[in-house]
């Protein structure tokens, strides 16, 4: 049951991802980019991650992904996109990308068919996350949130009135 | 009855349904007695079927597709606020008994699915292809994602205070103390971010009509206005669950059997959301997000650091 479970939220991330990439609408990829995300969190659930999964649901779904959909929606892009976006999808241009993905998809198969079995994952607590996060990872942490202060000051920056700039 | 069993789902979903239903009658009620007027009062007793009457309305209306609209994405769009709101109220623990699941990450499954719901706006708003619409989209992502941090940094004092995510042993834990009393502060901070992510007056600036015409829901008409409409009084009701959850002590009181407890506390909470509307004016949108992140984050972010401290300084177990 879990395993049919897994592998139907994973095809479903695999599909939406792949359609992510051939939407001409740039709204509707983003549709399906969210629902990839979302299926992917559905992967982790049931791998016991059950932190990592509400946490991609609300950083990456509904956070990011809301902002990618608001520049989106400003941008107003229309038909005109949608044309060219067309004249991107000719085969000359997959072709080769087509061919590369192929190769390593060939090789994962080949790996999950002789290797082990999935692995059962044990439930992952908060408390856990927390440990391993200000513990081994701490540097990590430290540089995530040092970007993030990069991030905001610039933004900062940019977007104040009366500044020298103006 | 135990928890997670059919007749229990079955039984809190018509619930939660039939409420939705009836605050329709319930607002225009209460905003009528307030503003010293009647209100509806003439079909049925004490006009109470005018839910029914309002409902044949909706339901036989033209439901009406413009024809420049993206028109997949104009259909799906109120679905999804339905959709999240009540699969959020899978894990609000209503009493010792009653429920859906207990989920050890039930807060943040909680946050996760309000901050899906805001989709609903942002797609229908950019499907209707029209420009009040966009603006009211616009005007709902940037406020919802702002609101959404700080509700997601009030509720955790309550957290670290009962150190764990399950809402169920988050209201045990309230047994002898609601955590309204040491956490005031982060109560506040919940009230009004509740406020802002359900859209109500006055946070209602994504659908104000003096200048956006209605906003994102501009170009919708029968039943998926409809909708949308259900879906805020569910999130209105979801919202005050999770108050009286988090921060009024669950099912617990005197006397009254649990569910009792429950729903009451709740009815207090949805009728405070009613009063405000009818009392409070509207901000203008740069003033609503200067005020979240000049006085919300940084209160919430106090809340955080006491909540922090007193939990170090009296070493509890949590």
């Amino acid at each position: 049951m879990l395993l049919t479970l897994f592998y139907t939220a994973a095809a479903v991330a695999v599909i939406s991802t792949a359609l992510v990439v051939t939407q001409l609408n740039a709204v509707h990829a983003l549709l399906y980019l969210i629902l990839s995300l979302i299926a992917s969190a559905v992967v982790f659930y049931l791998m016991g991650a059950y932190f990592a999964a509400l946490l991609e649901v609300i950083v990456y779904a509904g956070a990011v992904m809301v902002l990618f959909l608001f520049v989106v929606m400003l941008l107003n892009l229309g038909q005109r996109t949608i044309e060219q976006e067309q004249a991107w999808l000719q085969p000359g241009s997959w072709r080769g990308p087509a061919v590369l993905a192929g190769v390593l998809l060939t090789e994962l198969l080949w790996v999950l068919a002789t290797g082990s079995a999935a692995e059962t994952g044990h439930v992952v607590s908060s408390k856990e996350v927390g440990i391993r996060l200000f513990g081994p990872y701490v540097l990590a942490v430290e540089l995530a949130s040092m970007l993030l202060l990069a991030g905001l000051v610039g933004a900062y920056h940019l977007a104040r009135r009366g500044g020298r700039l103006r | 009855m135990s928890v997670g069993s059919p007749l229990n789902i079955g039984l809190i979903l018509g619930a939660v349904i039939a409420t939705a239903a009836v605050l329709i009658w319930v607002e225009r009620r209460l905003l009528a007695v307030w503003q010293d007027r009647l209100g509806p009062n003439r079909l049925g007793p004490l006009g109470l079927l005018q839910v029914a009457a309002d409902m044949i309305k909706i339901l036989s209306k033209e439901d009406w597709v413009p024809p420049f609209a993206d028109k997949g994405v104009f259909v799906f769009a109120p679905t999804v606020i339905m959709v999240t709101m009540l699969t959020a109220f899978a894990v609000v623990p209503i009493a010792p008994d009653v429920g859906i699941i207990d989920f050890n990450f039930g807060l943040l499954y909680f946050l996760a699915l309000s901050s899906l719901s805001v989709y609903s706006a942002v797609l229908a708003g950019y499907a209707s292809n029209n420009k009040y619409s966009l603006y009211g989209a616009l005007r709902a992502s940037a406020q919802t994602l702002s609101y959404e941090v700080f509700m997601g940094l009030s509720v955790m004092g309550v957290v670290m205070l009962a150190g764990t995510f399950d809402l169920r042993v988050i209201v045990e834990a309230q047994q002898n103390l609601w955590y309204i009393v040491p956490q005031c502060l982060g109560f506040a901070v919940f009230f009004i971010a509740a406020l802002a992510e359900s859209h109500r007056t006055p946070f209602d600036l994504p659908e104000a009509e003096h200048e956006l015409v209605a906003g994102f829901h501009t170009e919708y008409s029968g039943i998926k206005f409809g909708m949308f409409f259900v879906g805020e009084y569910i999130g209105i009701t979801l919202s005050s669950a999770m108050m009286v959850t988090l921060f009024f002590g669950g099912w617990h009181g005197p006397l009254l059997p649990p569910v009792v407890w429950f729903v009451l506390k709740t009815a207090v909470f949805i009728m405070l959301f009613i009063l405000i509307r009818g009392s409070l004016p509207r901000p203008r949108y740069d003033q609503l997000m200067a005020f979240g992140w000049k006085v919300m984050l940084p209160l919430a972010l106090v809340n955080l650091m006491l909540t922090g401290a007193l939990v170090l300084m009296v070493g509890s177990d949590a």
